[in-house]
């Protein structure tokens, strides 16, 4: 256990009657990467916009660095921000902006530009200080927002879905120098995002948000194998969820029927009585010897494999079913028998 | 490594530390400028200010050398405020205002006891100390985030917006319920308030002439109908169709902003008036006779829909031009025809457009008090009733007061229609993604309506323009066409005399002053407008909504009424401005001040808010973002509201005819006299350098602002951000 950075304690952010954030309490260790996670309106910018002090929570108290921020403003915290947009100056050249916080913080100009000068330089952009942003293609403009905001070297460095305006090729790379500077430089980080992947792949940490309440907060690991409750498992993973009877458990595995089926599968707290069983489509082995029967209604070809929806006799709804054996291709129509492996299989609670 | 993070460590602490000190600094520093207001700045009279203080005239004394002793405990507030504790100096900003208004208003230029004269510069700068001292307070406890200059700029702001808009309508409301002799009497408001002369409807079967009121809501419903239509056909010519002279429709609908009211009128005389061009045409060749059909409703309407047509063009041109050529291209790929695609997509996305145009061609006409001035005969309308009630024989400042009533209550309700119209109909499709695509062609049948309307109206204008420009050239227009520079030496001479060059035309008294004065006030009406709208646009606070309406009710105050409520409210003690300079700037400022709310409104409203956030997340206040982020952004639109301020200053009328001195004439004052006794080449030649100097300013400036938007980078390097206020 490292030293805390940040510290929310039971903070509440209300606009008239809607309640954004709703009695939150989380600690952020220092030098670590902490992603808010969760689906849009679930809270997760306004509860990054209360720590960097743009929002200023309706009861709670918000610490940083162990110092009770809750009524400063965000010019008087220690924290710096990486837009969505960027928010680059669109007046100022690219040293301009990257030395801007220094200068506010009343440095002078020279020191603030070699300040910013290294701190350019250490993101790949030495050449461009005097472009000015338009100048710039979106990834280098990214860059300059992420510059700007370390050369304060801020106690917590915050990152609002930074990857959602470049092109899907440029997000792995620059996701990966996000992580690799955080760990090389051993920034606290509050990361912002809507994208399971994304969430999965960056942090040390992972806090999912559901309407304005922390639904888990967990390690990427323990989110996606010991998901909390049938949210969770259907926002991380995109698993499916079926209905079941959970007759009996012992230990950690749980006996169900799934239609006419009995299964033995791992629980996560269930308890006896309806509850649904979280499937992910990767864990579901097409045209097994013996499991459940079950009808494909539509097949897609995706070049690394094939995504399937197939329904089994007897229940409504049909799965969502990956399959890596691209070489024999089921026809829509065509009947098929389902097994599930026991990873990626789980009895959860209802939300 | 180490090293860099003390380095920060200290740097930010320090900036925590700093920013307490400062403002510590800053209470001592308001304190120290409320002891100069106190004890060196004149506290009575406002004229030459520094002349007087440096003779000691008794009158001019500051406050703590008047030898009244009610001025003495206005120093209290000051040794209050010197401690520095939030409540404090709430206490002391209240209490030294209070306290200023209360023995201002109690102890008054005459009576049997005490009296005191009007207050002046040092009455003002105590009060804006007094402000900035409360702001702190406010500031420190919390207000608007902490931040000092927020909560200052509110304040000073709503302080100037209560004193120079709130408080003169009031005052109207206050004299149409008093007698001449100053007793409240409502049964005589009431009296005045229902009397025929206002509400009659003796028109309608035949009788004498309609109340004012009736004459005054109707032109408005014909002009404001008329201007639409007008619009909308120069809209669709210009927007939706490929013809040649398009340009000159944008460039005719510049026009009206340079050109003073009144002048339109001018030129409709000499046209079809008794002795016009047109009428002398008819008589001598169809022997139609001689009429004076061009005074009254006819005169007016063609006067305001040639001055209004412009306008709702401006609005439905960019409505027209918002619609997304995409939900057309949409329509006709379902099968739909031209005339199905405009009757059921363009249409009904264009309504809202009409209203506002319709509202706003509306409420100018209400207000419109030049053109009725020229032409009305013996059509009265509200906004010339109230002249005539001040300044003709009768002098009924009460008639005037209670005619002023009912022209604001007929513009603020429709101000009020149309801002509810405009927040809830919008349709403008802006996704902020580029949207490619072709406007659908106009219906052949609609195209022709548009030109049959568009082209004789195109003409009438440009005749209009014709005599306006080159009417003050001949010898009598309409008669004698010889060309002359009789009425331009008039107006604008300059001779050699014994003390060397000198400017002896009649005119450059009134043009100098012109100048002097818009020039004056222009800054502060960018200023106040761009600071006004940055707080509407970038803060949230309390009672947003109300300080909203609050600024922008006076764009739909008519002129005449500002002038009136001015004479009603600053004639006497304690705020005694009539007469001065000051009030004629100060109606300048407020009468302009919605042009620069909106510029910087529209401006703000693209400037994404993320630029401040990010500015806020690096350490910056909100000063240093507005000084070092946005206002170099909105350096355009800083020109911008400063151009139209000072044009619109220079060409306004319907206030400053009442508040001008013979010290302090204006040119359109001076013009409008002129008309009056007949001389109309000097008239038109005034109006014609007016309208010639505008158009250069206008020009100009524009191509100026065009080239440093292309080399912004050689812009920005040559001027510092801090130049920019």
């Amino acid at each position: 256990m490292g030293e805390t950075a940040v510290t929310f304690n039971r903070v509440v952010k209300r606009y008239g009657a809607f309640t954004a954030v709703d009695d939150i309490s989380f600690t952020i260790e220092k030098g670590t990467l902490v992603t808010l996670l969760g689906p849009s309106g679930c809270g997760k910018t306004t509860t990054l916009r209360l720590v960097a002090g743009l929002e200023h929570a309706t009861a709670g108290r918000i610490e940083i660095g162990g110092r009770d921020v809750t009524a400063l403003s965000a010019a008087e915290r220690d924290v710096s921000m990486v837009f969505q947009s960027y928010a680059l100056f669109p007046h100022m050249s690219v040293l301009e902006n990257a030395a801007y916080g220094l200068r506010a913080s009343g440095m002078k100009r020279g020191q603030a530009e070699a300040m910013a000068r290294e701190k350019l330089a250490l993101l790949g952009l030495a050449g461009f200080e005097s472009r000015l942003p338009s100048e710039l293609s979106g990834g280098q403009q990214q860059r300059v927002a992420v510059a700007r905001a370390i050369v304060l070297e801020p106690k917590v460095l915050l990152f609002d879905e930074p990857l959602s305006n470049l092109d899907a090729k440029l997000r792995r790379h620059v996701r990966e120098e996000i992580r690799s500077l955080q760990q090389e430089l051993g920034l606290t980080v509050i990361y912002v995002t809507h994208d399971q992947q994304e969430a999965l792949a960056v942090s040390d940490r992972i806090i999912v948000m559901q309407s304005g309440r922390i639904a888990q907060d967990g390690a990427p690991r323990d989110l996606y194998e010991r998901p909390a409750n049938r949210f969770i498992a259907d926002f991380i993973g995109d698993a499916n969820l079926l209905p079941v009877t959970l007759r009996r458990t012992a230990g950690a595995m749980a006996e169900v029927t799934l239609g006419g089926l009995t299964l033995v599968v791992p629980h996560l707290g269930a308890v006896d009585g309806p509850a649904e069983l979280a499937v992910r489509p990767q864990a579901v082995r097409i045209g097994a010897a013996e499991g459940v029967e079950a009808t494909v209604v539509k097949a897609a070809y995706l070049g690394s494999h094939m995504e399937y929806d197939v329904t089994i006799h007897g229940l409504d709804a049909p799965i969502f079913v990956m399959d890596t054996d691209v070489a024999h291709p089921r026809a829509p129509g065509s009947r098929a028998i389902l097994a599930f492996e026991l990873t990626g299989v789980a009895v959860v609670p209802p939300a | 490594m180490e090293r860099r993070s003390e380095e920060r460590a200290a740097l930010t602490g320090s900036g925590v530390i700093g920013a307490q000190q400062q403002e510590a600094g800053l209470s001592r520093a308001w304190v120290a400028f409320g002891v100069f207001a106190l004890a060196v700045l004149p506290w009575y009279g406002l004229e030459t200010p520094m002349a007087s203080v440096l003779g000691w005239r008794a009158e001019a004394a500051p406050a703590l050398f008047q030898g009244r002793s009610w001025l003495l405990p206005l120093g209290i507030p000051l040794v209050m405020a010197l401690t520095g504790r939030p409540g404090f100096l709430m206490a002391a900003g209240v209490c030294g205002l209070a306290w200023m208004l209360g023995e201002g208003v109690v102890i008054g230029p005459r009576g049997a006891g005490l009296t005191q004269p009007a207050m002046g510069w040092g009455a003002a700068a105590y009060a804006l100390c007094c402000a900035a001292l409360a702001s702190i307070g406010l500031a420190r406890r919390g207000w608007c985030r902490g931040d000092v200059f927020v909560v200052g700029s509110l304040l000073t702001v709503l302080g100037l917006i209560l004193l120079f808009v709130g408080y003169p309508v009031v005052r109207i409301l206050k004299s149409a319920f008093e007698s001449n002799d100053g007793g409240f009497a409502p049964a005589l408001f009431a009296q005045k308030f229902f009397s025929a002369g206002i509400w009659g409807l003796d028109c309608l079967d035949g009788g004498k002439a309609c109340g004012v009121a009736w004459n005054t809501l109707a032109e408005a419903m014909l002009v404001g109908v008329l201007a639409t239509g007008l619009g909308l056909a120069f809209a669709l010519v210009a927007v939706r169709t490929q013809l040649p002279f398009r340009p000159l429709v944008r460039l005719l609908s510049l026009l009206p902003v340079i050109t003073p009211p009144f002048v339109i009128g001018l030129a409709l005389i000499l046209l079809f008036g008794r002795v016009g061009v047109v009428t002398n045409f008819l008589g001598e060749y169809f022997g139609i006779p001689r009429t004076r059909w061009i005074y009254g409703m006819a005169g007016i309407t063609i006067a305001q829909v040639l001055a209004f047509t412009p306008i709702a063009f401006l609005v439905l041109s960019g409505v027209l031009a918002a619609v997304s050529p995409s939900l057309e291209e949409a329509a006709q790929t379902l099968r739909a025809g031209r005339w199905h695609v405009f009757r059921t997509v363009t249409w009904p996305l264009i309504r809202p457009g009409l209203a506002n145009a319709f509202l706003i061609s509306f409420i100018e006409s209400l207000a419109d008090f030049a053109n009725p001035l020229m032409l009305g005969g013996n059509f009265n309308v509200l906004a010339t009733d109230i002249f005539f009630a001040v300044v003709g024989a009768a002098h009924d400042q009460g008639r005037a007061a209670v005619l002023a009533l009912v022209l604001l209550v007929f513009t603020l309700t429709a101000f009020l229609a149309q801002r509810a119209w405009t927040g809830s109909r919008s349709y403008a499709t802006v996704t902020g993604k580029g949207d490619s695509g072709l406007s659908a062609p106009l219906p052949k049948a609609l195209r022709l309506a548009c030109l049959s309307v568009v082209l004789p109206w195109l003409v009438l204008t440009i005749v209009v323009y014709a005599i306006i420009l080159g009417g003050g050239f001949v010898v009598t227009f309409g008669r004698d066409y010889t060309p002359t520079l009789h009425y331009l030496l008039t107006a604008f001479s300059i001779d050699h005399g014994v003390g060397g060059w000198f400017l002896s035309g009649s005119g450059w008294r009134s043009f100098i002053t012109t100048m002097e004065l818009a020039a004056i006030a222009t800054p502060v009406t960018a200023a106040l407008g761009l600071l006004t709208a940055y707080l509407l646009n970038r803060q949230s606070f309390a009672g947003k909504s109300t300080f909203e309406f609050l600024a922008m009710m006076s764009f739909a105050i008519p002129g005449t009424v500002i002038g009136i409520s001015y004479i009603l409210a600053f004639n006497v003690p304690p705020v005694e401005l009539t007469g001065t300079g000051v009030i004629i700037i100060i109606s300048f400022v407020f009468r302009n001040m919605p042009v620069g709310i909106r510029a910087g409104m529209a401006s703000l409203a693209q400037i994404d808010r993320s630029l401040d956030e990010a500015s806020m997340t690096l350490r910056a206040r909100s000063f240093r973002t507005l000084r070092l982020v946005i206002l170099p952004i909105l350096r355009p639109a800083i020109i911008t509201a400063m151009v139209y301020s000072f044009v619109r200053a220079v060409t306004t009328v319907s206030a400053v005819i009442f508040l001008v001195s013979g010290e302090y004439n204006l040119s359109t004052v001076y013009i409008v006299g002129r008309a009056d006794v007949g001389e109309y080449g000097v008239a038109l030649v005034y109006s014609a350098v007016l309208i010639v100097v505008m158009a250069a300013v206008l020009v100009g400036i524009s191509t100026l602002v065009g080239r440093q938007q292309i080399g912004r980078r050689g812009m920005l390097g040559a001027a510092p951000a801090s130049e920019m206020v």
